[in-house]
């Protein structure tokens, strides 16, 4: 079968409406949220399952690859499909099939956006809690494939301890089930070996999530710290005091001036860092832990706490936050942003190597992120037109993936490894221990024709866009 | 180290059609040269490098965009918009009918602009990407009978629009209109026509007219301000204008509608026309500024956002750059200069229930979403209630609902389910395009409330007084 016969059958499966082939549309299924483009051969928009299944037995029987995209928000390339490859997208598929609101759970096609269930299930008292900062965009089928996390993942946990079940086409076109449409599954946990796969081990069609019930109280701190250090140690010594707070962010000096020149979210000008606290609960419960997180603030060299009056103060504090990395732009045309983790104890030592590196590269490095569970996003802010800056950039990148795992961490904390950090895996994995990870991919994709050339070193260095003219504005997440 | 996983080597053979030959892996650029022969962007009103690369397409505006909401589709997005744009710009593609199809879908609403975190300037990569269109002659055949037959033969033309408006006042109150659209006539005209017809918006009863009258202050005057009548909204909602003066007046202002002034140029803006925008805008600036304003006065979100961006579209004009600028810096839309007030507040009781229907180029050009709100607020006995997605465009957008009929109902039909839901009475607006499609949208509903300028709803507070 040649690749036209090929598309002929599919759109004989999802009908011609639902098969995007012309070059001028495809140069828009090129990219996702990562600086890499690829343009696919085909995008096909399946309607339900049957489809779904019907047209990867049809690839898989031709020998082409496959690649799912979600809403294309993604950071590490996990979207991006290679030349000739069929790219299969879910805007049909946007369906809440149910919400059970005795069990909280909701049934959902892997489609639906992650703010609209969140939104969908509130009238029902109840959320779903991970919440990455691209929440209005984002789908559930790519935050199980990324294992996506958010500010609230803390307490909570990330998109893989919400996924209790799914239905799951794999590259040959068979349908399986993975865990479970109960609470606990039997046999062997497929599910969280699948969850953050990177669609490498099938296409998921449903997915059944946990829900949790809206929480009585909601306090939000904002803890000012003279320097960075002190900040860090409150850290600590919060979650030393048994607490987990259901969000705990730290926004650096640099930060907070790149926030404030936007919007006033309410950061002091003069701070050295700031953490953002949330804590959630029942009344007794937050009112009883609140003076243990003020007092912690203060014995570690607070310069000042505060605490969100009203949900519109509340707001504005979150909103420094999550509009931090496009604020940057007032501090420099361009930034790279690293995902990395290290242990929460070796806070101070990895903000540490980051200054020392930022110096050494003479790169400026901007520190946003999710300080409770050790996920740091040192981002670096940089004008790509001066020469050499792109190459110090990313060699400044290096080390810091390096350090992390030196400081035994990780290369993600809820980006995915894709196109972008497959080079970096041998920091913190042996050849054996990717050899086991391709086994199990082995055993869901023999071919391996789902989603190829991600994760796993192969010598193909990530490497910025070609045009020099992204280089003169923008930026680089 | 892992050796590489057995990648699809065998693809490229299998999938034939002799596309991105050569190209295999590492994933990178999947073709050079261009994809068709159209023509690239040239000249000083491309879009400018600068705007478009402020774009890392992290799809955060995806969800604010009604096109995108309703299809789904990332060539109907304006993170896709704007990659096509940059496809051009980067010679991998020219104009096309295809890009170009892209590219009309968009309502130009800049709801992504409100929500982007980059700061693209969206509304005018898309103003300058239209004018590259245009000037290259590739507008759909549809939009370019209406830019020829609206934007460029009436428009701009104060006693043609006239003219038009009294045909078609009579027309719509003769009966002459219930004849025709009882026989089979409008099934024999071409499609666009018979949609044209359907569309008419329905002429006020009485015009509003410019001229040399400047309309006392009530009590003390504070200031003078000026009007803009426009070109269209003193015909089909000329009680709305009105409405707007008694309001000025009750709050301490004379009110001058300066003859001379005419459309601000913003539907050939978006349409890509700058030459015309620029020339109906110095056109503007000259009129208000003989009449001595402190202030101009729009009740039209649309002309509002454009006529705050005369000073970006006439900056390379030597003669008028610094009094464009200017002129943005002193318009103000009305529901945000009454809220800039101490407004006088009505002693009467307006027991209505009313939901705000926000104007996209009030809530995402203009920023303003809590002004008419607070207007409303001050209005004892009525009560606000908020419909669903109130910011997201209801699918008039100019002449978007002639060129695009179907996005435009499936918007326009959104809109008003959210809008009935809430239960209210009335639906208050701020723009005359939004107000005209809301009222369509409630006929074809068949439902019962009634669309109110923001003022009038004022206005009829002030005038329960007695």
């Amino acid at each position: 079968m040649n690749g036209n016969e090929l598309l002929a059958s599919i759109r004989a499966v999802v009908g011609d409406d639902y098969v995007i082939a012309h070059r001028e549309d495809l140069l828009v299924y090129e990219y996702d949220g990562s600086v890499d483009r690829s343009m696919p051969r085909a995008v096909v928009l399946p309607a339900d399952t049957d489809q779904v299944s019907r047209v990867m037995a049809l690839a898989y029987e031709a020998g082409v690859t496959v690649v799912g995209r979600g809403s294309g928000t993604g950071l590490s390339g996990g979207a991006i499909t290679p030349p000739e490859g069929l790219q299969i997208a879910f805007p049909r598929m946007d369906r809440i099939l149910d919400v059970d609101t005795v069990n909280r759970t909701a049934l959902v096609e892997p489609g639906v956006i992650n703010l609209d269930l969140d939104n969908h299930v509130r009238r029902f008292g109840m959320r779903y809690a991970p919440d990455p900062s691209s929440q209005r965009a984002c789908s559930l089928g790519g935050n199980i494939a990324e294992n996506a996390g958010g500010p609230h993942c803390l307490a909570y946990g990330a998109t893989t301890n919400h996924v209790i079940g799914m239905e799951v086409v794999l590259e040959d076109g068979e349908i399986v089930h993975l865990g479970s449409m109960a609470r606990e599954a039997a046999g062997y946990d497929l599910r969280g070996a699948f969850v953050g796969s990177e669609g490498t081990f099938g296409i998921t069609t449903k997915i059944l999530v946990r829900l949790l019930p809206l929480p009585e109280t909601v306090r939000t701190f904002l803890g000012i710290f003279p320097d960075i250090d002190s900040a860090c140690t409150a850290v600590s010594a919060v979650i030393g005091h048994g607490i987990v707070p259901a969000a705990l962010e730290m926004i650096d000096a640099l930060s907070i001036k790149a926030v404030q020149n936007v919007t006033d979210a309410g950061y002091p000008n003069d701070a050295g860092a700031v953490l953002l606290i949330e804590l959630e609960g029942l009344n007794e419960e937050v009112d009883e832990v609140s003076g243990e997180v003020e007092a912690a603030l203060w014995d570690t060299g607070a310069a000042d706490v505060r605490v969100a009056e009203d949900d519109a103060e509340r707001e504005r504090l979150w909103v420094g936050r999550k509009t931090a990395f496009g604020a940057f732009g007032t501090i420099a045309p361009n930034y790279y942003l690293v995902d990395g983790v290290v242990p929460r104890t070796r806070l101070t030592q990895m903000l540490r190597k980051v200054t020392e590196v930022s110096e050494r590269y003479g790169i400026t490095i901007a520190n946003v992120f999710h300080a409770g569970d050790g996920n740091l996003h040192p981002c670096m802010l940089f004008d790509a037109r001066e020469p050499g800056v792109m190459e110090s950039a990313m060699a400044a990148a290096a080390e810091l993936m390096e350090e992390c795992a030196l400081l035994g961490g990780t290369l993600s904390g809820e980006h995915g490894i894709g196109l972008e950090k497959k080079e970096f895996m041998p920091l913190v994995y042996t050849d054996a221990d990717m050899e086991a990870m391709q086994r199990v991919r082995e055993a869901f994709a023999p071919k391996n024709r789902l989603n190829p050339g991600k994760i796993f070193p192969d010598g193909s260095y990530w490497r910025p866009s070609a045009h020099p003219a992204a280089y003169t504005a923008g930026m680089y997440i | 180290m892992v050796s590489a996983p057995d990648r699809h080597s065998d693809a490229g053979q299998h999938m034939g059609g002799g596309i991105d030959a050569g190209h295999g892996f590492p994933y990178g650029l999947p073709f050079e040269g261009s994809l068709n022969d159209g023509p690239g962007f040239a000249g000083s009103d491309a879009p400018a490098e600068a705007d478009l690369y402020r774009c890392v397409h992290c799809g955060l505006c995806l969800s604010a965009c009604p096109t995108y909401v309703e299809t789904r589709l990332e060539t109907e997005s304006p993170r896709g918009r704007i990659a096509l744009m940059k496809a051009v710009h980067e010679g991998r593609t020219g104009i096309s009918d295809r890009l170009v199809s892209h590219w009309e879908l968009c309502l130009q609403c800049r709801a992504c602009e409100a929500v982007c975190p980059s700061g693209v300037p969206y509304g005018r990569l898309m103003e300058h990407t239209r004018a590259q269109v245009q000037d290259n002659g590739l507008q759909s055949p549809e939009l370019g009978r209406l830019s020829r037959l609206f934007l460029k033969a009436a428009l701009p033309h104060n006693r043609r629009l006239r003219l038009a408006g009294h045909l078609m006042r009579l027309y719509q109150r003769s009966g002459v209109q219930g004849l025709v659209r009882k026989s089979r006539l409008l099934g024999l005209m071409p499609g666009d026509l018979a949609a044209m017809e359907a569309q008419m918006p329905v002429m006020g009863r009485q015009f509003f007219e410019p001229g040399s009258q400047v309309f006392p202050a009530r009590g003390e005057k504070q200031m003078t301000v000026g009007l803009l009548s426009g070109c269209v909204m003193p015909l089909m909602q000329g009680d709305a204008m009105r409405a707007a003066v008694r309001v000025l007046q009750r709050n301490g202002c004379d009110v001058a509608v300066p003859a001379g002034q005419g459309c601000c140029g913003a539907l050939n803006l978006h349409a890509g026309d700058l030459e015309l925008g620029r020339q109906l805008a110095k056109r503007n600036i000259d009129a208000f500024k003989q009449a001595g304003v402190d202030v101009v006065v729009t009740a039209s979100a649309g002309c509002g956002s454009s006529m705050k961006e005369y000073g970006d579209l006439l900056r390379d004009d030597p003669e008028y750059a610094e009094a464009a600028h200017e002129f943005a810096r002193n318009t103000r839309d009305i529901t945000e200069f009454l809220a800039g007030l101490p407004l006088d507040p009505p002693s009467a009781q307006l027991p209505w229930r009313v939901t705000m229907q926000d104007p996209c180029h009030l809530a995402h050009a203009q920023r303003i979403t809590e002004a008419p709100r607070q207007v409303l607020r001050s209005i004892p006995g009525l009560e606000l209630v908020e419909m669903a997605e109130s910011s997201l465009c209801c699918g008039s957008a100019g002449f978007y609902s002639l060129i695009q009929r179907d996005m435009s109902r499936r918007l326009q039909r959104r809109k008003i389910g959210n809008a009935t839901a809430t239960g209210a009475e009335v639906i208050a607006s701020a723009n005359p395009g939004c107000i005209s499609q809301l009222e369509q949208g409630l006929q074809n509903a068949g439902a019962e409330a009634q669309v109110m300028h923001v003022v009038e709803i004022l206005d009829a507070a002030y005038q329960a007084e007695g």
